[in-house]
């Protein structure tokens, strides 16, 4: 509880230096680890972390490559944030980030023959909100009514989400002109405009923006803080008489929302098409980003580019030095077992210190 | 929850079976010579605070040693250490004279020190023998028969007769609590360690109770009991000692003891506990245990005037086991103070939260002043002025790792001037907290300290500084010093009749009838989610409610 929960005032650097600590160990334990692993495999694992801060963040194509995938990881962090503080854990987003994308991909080459770009653009993000918000209902609407499990419901609804999307691009939405089973494309000059000539596009600007404000939503707001109270304790909202049944709704349809608006973003910055088969599973890769900044908005910036240049840089050197491009995976897989290692010692302290 | 018998009538003293005590006394506190466990020097600090300071005590073969204090005295932490919960900073723990280290729970079973916490920790779909054998080691096969055998031996040991095969949850408290003392006793029975263990029970169940303690003692069982009410102390300890603010401040020995009458008990434990060295403080003392001023006068209620509450024949619908509500009517005045008594799991808890907005009442109506709110939610019927103060303070009453200033509004967001247009003034929550610890005393670090970090005397304010503020109305207490100590239950007592002196209709929901006695105007009683009747406080009720309590015909 970022803004609520400070500690006296002696104890502040300590608790500051213990937060480092918290996120810095299980990094460089992660990297140390998978050092180790290159060095078994032959690999001088400098030269690998150093191809990968080179081409990640201190070459300018790198640099604009990294930048470019912080906007949907962004996107899907402030969705998630949203909801893990709420305690409603929807692990849906695959699915709905897939379906927001379909939708996207189906309109915009559409739209743009009669509409001019803005409008279309616009029109395209409303459309992938409302349908990934959507589907977000059943699982919702099971957890208000019923008290079901979300993490289930929305987990299958996933599933069925990126079947379902699939499906959209194969039967309904498929272009004919191509081999490959794909929709229409979404012409470059068409798509979300750059920033300043440079080859980032503008999402990158929408993303930030809407991860402070659910960072402000959450912290000075009244829905914020009830959305918080629904999650830190249930049985105290009943007693304070807070619409629990809509704050889930509300909760879970602005997160997957905010996720759809991630996958539309992607498709109407990056991609302009949907292949069929196509699924970058951010959903699930950025959960533990959003663990490792305590579901703090402006936290959440700094893993995101953490994490995208770990993503660019990676698959770069890995071609450059031979290792499987599947190594940054296995460095996320670490990074969470350390994580998860340094939050139990971390509690052990805190119990041992009587707090 | 099951109750066979009638309860005993209900005054303390007559608890007491005064021929088994003498002969017990006799046999067992004979003056032992060695004592079978022993605590010496020990010390506990946490961050802050001194738990415990420098502590020696003996625990003999065949005696009650009661610990006495206020919380935070350091009987929690004297308690851990001896359940192998947490290590001491300093001193020994010697069992049989031997120096032992009790570095967790199962060396201190081992070393035959079992102890039995304030609520109940069974698992209730589970039968009791299950429970029982959930200590084995997980890599043994579940031994029925063996555990049976033990089974039988412990249940001819504490006297009583539980089936093996029920499951724990039909069990009644008491039930589960003889449960709880066979696992505290199960591997070895060298020390019992009984914490608060009367809190939850029926009148029965606390004879019940008192019966297997001294069975126990008279087997030459060593039993630890800790408790806050000193009636208790005096009819079952042999030993009394008392901690205050970590140190061990005073005892009674068991020859001293016996020559005493309660009443010269009493006085030197409140002498001890609260260090009455002046005339002052000793009057203070005597409110505090509520014996000075006796039951307190009755106001005159007006009840010639429109009732503020009338409850019409409301019913809730059943839920995860709670009782629902059938048929409940009755009014409310202003200035009134409504009892309701009645063992706990009758409805209580529906009726709290169906007068509170937090239950959908399925038939009958609620009106307040004349206007019908049965339909009315939670905020509606606080701007009405019902508020409702839970007793369940940290599991929905607040938020725990909310800071004191949030809590303080929790039932308030959204509204001005805290809030406007949605957005949150942080500046004006945190004054507002302030004026609110300031005017209350709610011991706090800071406005900005999680809540639940306090204690529960602190939250327990908390909780009436946000109900009762605002043009409360009707207020409902549910067992508002549950958990409490002597001054924080006097306060809470306090506020409760000055809340009623403003005109405020209020509804005191609890298990302990003493604590009705004192309060209230009229007591009502539920029983299987009905309420069976509404008897007005007088003298000599307690009959009249016990047998409402039980089911008997209404008097």
């Amino acid at each position: 509880m970022s803004i609520d929960a400070l500690p006296l005032t002696q104890d502040r650097t300590r608790e500051l230096l213990a937060a480092i600590a918290r996120v810095a160990v299980p990094i460089l334990l992660a990297l140390a680890v998978g050092g180790a692993i290159l060095l078994i495999l032959g690999k001088n694992p400098l030269t690998y972390y150093g191809y990968v801060v080179q081409r990640g963040l201190l070459s300018w194509g790198g640099f604009q490559e990294t930048m470019t995938r912080m906007a949907p990881l962004l996107l899907i962090a402030a969705g998630l944030i949203v909801a893990f503080r709420a305690g409603i854990w929807n692990l849906g987003g695959d699915g709905q980030y897939l379906l927001a994308a379909v939708v996207t991909a189906a309109l915009a080459p559409a739209l743009i023959e009669t509409l001019p770009r803005g409008l279309t653009l616009l029109i395209c993000m409303i459309a992938s909100v409302a349908v990934a918000a959507a589907w977000s209902l059943i699982p919702a609407l099971l957890k208000a009514r019923y008290g079901i499990n979300e993490i289930i419901t929305s987990l299958m609804m996933s599933f069925l989400g990126t079947s379902f999307a699939n499906v959209l691009v194969k039967l309904f939405f498929r272009d004919p002109a191509t081999t490959v089973p794909q929709t229409r494309s979404l012409e470059v000059v068409d798509r979300l405009p750059r920033i300043f000539g440079t080859n980032v596009h503008s999402g990158i600007l929408i993303a930030l923006a809407v991860v402070i404000l659910v960072h402000l939503m959450m912290t000075r707001t009244a829905f914020g803080l009830r959305l918080q109270i629904v999650g830190a304790n249930p049985a105290a909202a009943v007693h304070a008489g807070l619409k629990v049944g809509w704050l889930t709704v509300a909760t879970f349809a602005l997160s997957a929302g905010l996720i759809g608006l991630a996958g539309s973003v992607e498709i109407l910055g990056v991609w302009g098409t949907v292949r069929a088969d196509w699924n970058p599973a951010y959903g699930l890769l950025v959960v533990p980003l959003v663990f490792l900044a305590r579901f703090n908005g402006i936290a959440v910036i700094g893993f995101a580019l953490f994490f995208s240049v770990l993503m660019i840089g990676g698959e770069s050197a890995s071609r450059r030095i031979g290792v499987p491009q599947d190594f940054v995976l296995m460095l996320v897989g670490l990074l969470l077992v350390f994580l998860a290692l340094v939050e139990y010692l971390d509690h052990l302290r805190r119990k041992r210190a009587g707090v | 929850m099951k109750m066979d018998s009638l309860p005993s009538p209900l005054q303390s003293g007559e608890m007491i079976d005064t021929q088994t005590m003498s002969t017990a006394i006799s046999t067992g506190a004979g003056g032992n010579p060695a004592p079978v466990a022993a605590v010496r020097h020990i010390g506990k600090r946490f961050p802050g605070v001194v738990a415990n300071d420098d502590i020696s005590l003996d625990f003999n073969a065949g005696e009650i040693h009661v610990l006495l204090g206020e919380n935070g005295a350091g009987k929690s932490t004297l308690i851990g250490i001896l359940a192998g919960m947490q290590q001491p900073d300093a001193g020994d723990i010697l069992i049989d004279g031997a120096k032992v280290r009790l570095g967790s729970p199962r060396e201190s079973l081992d070393h035959g020190i079992g102890t039995v916490f304030q609520h109940v920790l069974l698992v209730p779909s589970l039968t009791v023998i299950e429970n029982l054998m959930l200590g084995g080691s997980w890599w043994q096969k579940l031994a029925r028969s063996a555990a049976l055998a033990r089974f039988r031996e412990l249940s001819d040991l504490l006297g009583v007769t539980l089936d093996a095969d029920a499951l724990v949850g039909k069990l009644s408290l008491g039930e589960q609590q003889q449960v709880e003392i066979m696992r505290a006793l199960w591997r070895g029975e060298k020390i019992l360690i009984l914490d608060e263990p009367t809190s939850m029970l029926t009148p029965q169940g606390v004879k019940d109770l008192g019966e297997v303690m001294r069975r126990l003692r008279s087997k030459g069982v060593a039993l630890i009991l800790i408790t806050h009410k000193l009636a208790e102390a005096y009819e079952l300890g042999d030993r009394i000692s008392v901690l205050r603010l970590g140190r061990s401040v005073g005892a009674i020995a068991p020859d001293e003891r016996r020559v005493m009458t309660e009443q010269q008990v009493t006085d030197r434990v409140i002498a001890m506990m609260f260090g009455a060295a002046t005339p002052t403080d000793a009057a203070a003392a005597e409110l505090l245990v509520g014996r000075a001023e006796g039951r307190r006068a009755r106001r005159e209620v007006d009840r010639s005037g429109a009732p503020r509450l009338r409850v019409t024949q409301i019913a809730t619908a059943a839920d995860r086991g709670a009782c629902p509500l059938h048929d409940v009517t009755f009014d409310l005045w202003p200035g009134e103070v409504l009892g309701v008594a009645g063992i706990d799991g009758n409805g209580q808890k529906h009726l709290a939260e169906a007068l509170a907005g937090q239950r959908k009442i399925t038939s009958g109506t609620v009106c307040l002043d004349g206007a019908d709110i049965t339909a009315a939610a939670v905020p509606v019927r606080r701007q009405a002025g019902i508020r409702y103060v839970t007793d369940e303070r940290l599991g929905e009453g607040t938020v725990g790792a909310f800071s004191v200033a949030t809590n303080l509004l929790l039932k308030e967001i959204g509204s001005a001037p805290f809030w406007r247009r949605g957005m949150t003034d942080w500046t004006r929550i945190h004054d507002h907290a302030r004026e609110k610890i300031q005017d209350h005393d709610i011991r706090t670090p800071s406005e900005k300290t999680p809540i639940g970090k306090l204690s529960g005397g602190n939250i327990q304010k908390v909780l009436l500084a946000r109900e009762l503020a605002n043009d409360a109305g009707v207020v409902i207490f549910n067992k508002p010093t549950y958990g409490l100590d002597l001054q924080n239950t006097r306060l809470a007592h306090e506020r409760i009749v000055e809340s009623a002196g403003h005109g405020l209709g209020t509804i005191v929901i609890s298990t302990d009838l003493d604590e009705l006695l004192e309060v209230s105007d009229r007591i009502g009683v539920m029983y299987q989610g009905r309420l069976v009747g509404i008897v007005e406080n007088g003298p000599e009720v307690e009959l009249a409610i016990g047998k409402l309590m039980t089911g008997q015909v209404s008097s």
